[in-house]
């Protein structure tokens, strides 16, 4: 009885840790993506973010300061995809990719000319990460409380204040935006910006907390769950933090699912259970969401009618 | 009507304006006095709209001067516009439709970082606006379940919850029933009884008579005269709109009907979300006949368009297109259809009769490409698609006569032609044309109408859909009223009139 109150409270621990990147993101996703500004960048904003912070905090010995780099990271990326997409209208899905290989390049560029480790950040230990505050075991650490925080946060933000309203609004009609004498590009502008602090952490939490250092393509597409949850979330910021949950979970299981004979079935293999995830996302993708819920503007760039 | 007061609320000062190669508005000067209703008129193109854009100052002027109640002012925002009490109400509502009116009401004017104060803020004061100027909406609605006139309805509140003093309206009847927009008119009297001075763009005549004090005349980008309203006529203002003297009425012969062509008998559509398109249309199109289909726009005469020319399957019920019988389970495609003989002009120019990026001789054959003389081998053959395109601009008097031009480069009344001309070159036995004159201006209009009486007088079956009551009225034989996606009346053309057909494109049953 204990051993399985312990399997179910580690595995929730567990869940919750594996979460915490993906709420981050989804959440930071979730401004962009309400603003008109879809984010495919996601992944690489995080992976940069990821490398940063693990390089900076080895640098300087500070947990902080890695924090910070990958914020200054995820934001130079945002303000490029910001530049492309907002001030010079260009597609958004391409930005995004290319913002995505750039990370996955620059990462490995940096990291071999800075540490020759074959893209590694050397390891990283004590105030060199982000600690669990209150259990050792479970890994509660800052960025787990932050992102438990963004989601009451986000939905205030947009529910709630005059920046969310017109947040909303950019997305669906800016022109009725542009018409009501408010400035799309510069509310765009901090929709993205948002997003780039959120990811940032994100990735900051990857390299830093969750692990010890950085490793090459370490966001192993968590970028891309992240937006996943926010169409399953239909760009609301509660079940989007439900489905990144799940997603958690899923993960989690898999973790504990690994090298256990199930019967009948035997040893299920690594790959598939690691795949899981992603199948479930492809899954939900093509057949349960319908389309008609996105914000009406996302992807198109904002032009004036002559 | 109350005297006019001699001081100008707006005045502009050769405000001069281009697109690139395009002379949008050449040196205007106006001036709209306090307190009243101006009308502007022109044709689709003459610049009104670009002058008005440049007034709310989403456009900047190239040239020129604004002085908004007698001080120089620079527009170089919306924001700055509605700073000076300049309010507009856009062609194409600016609404959010998922939004409330509340919350529609008080973007850009939230009154505070918070919403909550804002709105409770915006309650009382819609209130009160609903119950000053008659314009009562419910606040908790959500704009995409408004009618097209309660949608409008916000938007003017909009403006007046901002406190403007100008209320500028382009087009603003162009989406109402006649009933509809008698209200508005109602409401913009009513509007400057209280002082607000009001502008009304538009190309509707019978608005501008009816309640404006004076009319500006735009033409080509310029203004080209200014009349009392008082001292003006229908006439007077379509000749000076157009340069030229214009006849509103058809001449036509009595139609001489041959046997149908075009048969539906109970169809229906019902789409994925199992919203019901269209309900239980039954019509028959006969040879020598032109049958107009009336209706407020989004009323299911779209997708009958698209049933009938074969783009889209019925759900349920039959129909019969020259001898072919069509229904669920024996659907048919564009293509057939047009073997047939069912030449289709879709209603949406630019997005299903023309691809603008193509030149105008390959729209001249959009849709016959694979036949004699244009393909041999699959192989296009372009000089023959050139002379071919060349000849259809001559008998349509496309302008300019360039088949090599890009579509996207013709105004929207040529692109009509060259898609008609394409159409009717072939002699059709059935020809479904929707929105014949959308977006086209005065003179294309009156030759777009000629050649669909002409075609009807060739014994082609003619279907015209139109949400212009007028357009219906003088080509029609016989007259179906369309609401929410069934036909709630017919009428013989002869004894149609506006009122009545009005109160049926409203949803009242008429006999």
């Amino acid at each position: 009885m204990e051993e399985a109150l312990t399997l179910v409270v580690a595995t929730l621990a567990a869940t919750l840790r594996v979460a915490t990147p993906l709420v981050l993101c989804a959440m930071g996703g979730l401004f962009s993506e309400k603003s008109g500004i879809i984010d495919v960048g996601l992944e690489g904003k995080m992976l940069m973010a990821a490398f940063f912070a693990a390089a900076t905090a080895s640098l300087t010995g500070s947990a902080w300061a890695g924090v910070g780099a990958a914020i200054l990271a995820a934001e130079m990326l945002a303000l490029l995809h910001g530049f492309a997409c907002i001030t010079h209208r260009g597609n958004q899905v391409v930005s995004g990719i290319a913002i995505n290989i750039l990370a996955m390049g620059l990462t490995v560029v940096l990291g071999t000319a800075w540490f020759g480790r074959g893209g590694q950040t050397p390891p990283l230990a004590g105030t060199e990460r982000l600690n669990p505050i209150f259990f050792p075991v479970a890994g509660d650490n800052i960025l787990v409380y932050a992102a438990l925080l963004s989601v009451p946060f986000a939905w205030w933000v947009i529910e709630r204040t005059r920046f969310g309203l017109r947040l909303r609004a950019v997305g669906e009609v800016p022109l009725a935006v542009e018409a009501a004498g408010i400035s799309v590009s510069w509310l765009r502008y901090r929709a993205v910006l948002i997003c780039g602090l959120l990811a940032g952490l994100a990735g900051a939490y990857l390299s830093i907390a969750q692990n010890a250092g950085f490793s090459r393509d370490m966001t192993a597409g968590q970028g891309f769950i992240a937006l996943a949850a926010i169409i399953f979330g239909r760009w609301r910021p509660v079940p989007a933090f439900g489905a990144c949950l799940a997603f958690g979970l899923l993960d989690a299981i898999a973790i504990r699912l690994q090298g256990v004979k199930l019967p009948g079935v035997g040893e299920v293999p690594v790959q598939l259970i690691q795949a899981l995830p992603y199948l479930l996302t492809l899954f939900l993708l093509a057949g349960f969401i319908g389309r008609t819920v996105a914000p009406k503007a996302a992807g198109v760039p904002y032009e004036k009618e002559h | 009507m109350q005297e006019l007061t001699a001081d100008a609320a707006i005045e502009l000062r050769g405000i001069d304006k281009s697109f690139g190669s395009v002379h949008a508005v050449r040196g205007a000067s106006l001036r709209v006095e306090r307190g009243s209703i101006t009308g502007i008129v022109g044709e689709n193109g003459a610049g009104k709209s670009t002058l008005m854009s440049i007034l709310y100052g989403l456009h900047r002027a190239d040239a020129g001067e604004i002085l908004v109640e007698g001080r120089p002012v620079q527009m170089a925002s919306p924001r700055d516009a509605i700073g000076h009490g300049i309010g507009m109400v856009h062609q194409h509502f600016m609404l959010v439709d998922s939004f409330t009116v509340l919350e529609n009401l008080i973007l850009g004017a939230e009154g505070g970082p918070l919403l909550a104060g804002g709105l409770a803020a915006a309650r009382t004061e819609l209130a009160r606006l609903a119950r000053d100027y008659g314009l009562a909406v419910d606040p908790d609605a959500r704009v995409a379940d408004l009618s097209v006139g309660e949608q409008q309805r916000v938007e003017i509140l909009k403006v007046l919850f901002r406190g403007a003093r100008i209320l500028i309206l382009d087009e603003p009847s162009a989406v109402l029933t006649p009933q509809e927009t008698d209200r508005l008119l109602e409401i913009l009297r009513l509007l400057r009884d209280r002082g607000v001075t009001v502008v009304l763009i538009t190309h509707k005549l019978r608005e501008i008579l009816s309640v404006t004090d004076k009319v500006i005349v735009m033409r080509r980008g310029e203004v080209v005269a200014e009349r009392r309203t008082a001292q003006t006529d229908a006439e007077d203002l379509a000749e000076l709109m157009v340069g030229r003297k214009v006849r509103f009425d058809l001449d036509k012969e009595p139609t001489r009907q041959g046997e149908t062509r075009l048969a539906a008998r109970h169809l229906s559509l019902v789409d994925r979300r199992g919203v019901r398109l269209l309900d239980d249309i039954s019509l028959d199109v006969k040879a020598g006949e032109i049958v107009g289909i009336a209706g407020v726009s989004g009323n299911g005469q779209s997708e009958l368009l698209q049933v009938l020319a074969g783009i889209r399957p019925p759900t349920g019920g039959e129909m019969e297109a020259c001898g072919r019988r069509v229904d669920a389970a024996h659907p048919v495609d564009p293509a057939e259809m047009r073997d047939l003989g069912v030449a289709h002009v879709p209603e949406d120019r630019l997005r299903q009769g023309l691809v603008p990026a193509f030149l105008a001789s390959e729209t001249s054959i959009l849709g016959y490409q694979d036949r004699e003389p244009f393909c041999h081998n699959y192989l296009m053959d372009g000089p023959a698609v050139g002379k071919y395109c060349a000849d259809l601009m001559e008998r349509f008097d496309v302008r300019p006569r360039t088949p090599g031009l890009r579509s996207s480069n013709f105004s929207g009344g040529n692109q009509q032609k060259l898609i008609l001309a394409r159409e009717m070159a072939r002699n059709p036995k059935v020809l479904l044309v929707g929105q014949p004159t959308r977006g086209v201006d005065i003179g294309a209009i009156e030759f777009i109408r000629r050649e669909l009486v002409r075609s009807r007088d060739a014994g082609c079956a003619v279907l015209v859909v139109s949400v212009e009551l007028e357009e219906i009225l003088s080509l029609a034989d016989r007259i179906l009223v369309m609401f929410g996606g069934r036909i709630v009346g017919e009428v013989a053309a002869g004894e149609a009139d506006e009122r009545t057909l009005g109160l049926m494109m409203a949803g009242a049953r008429a006999a």
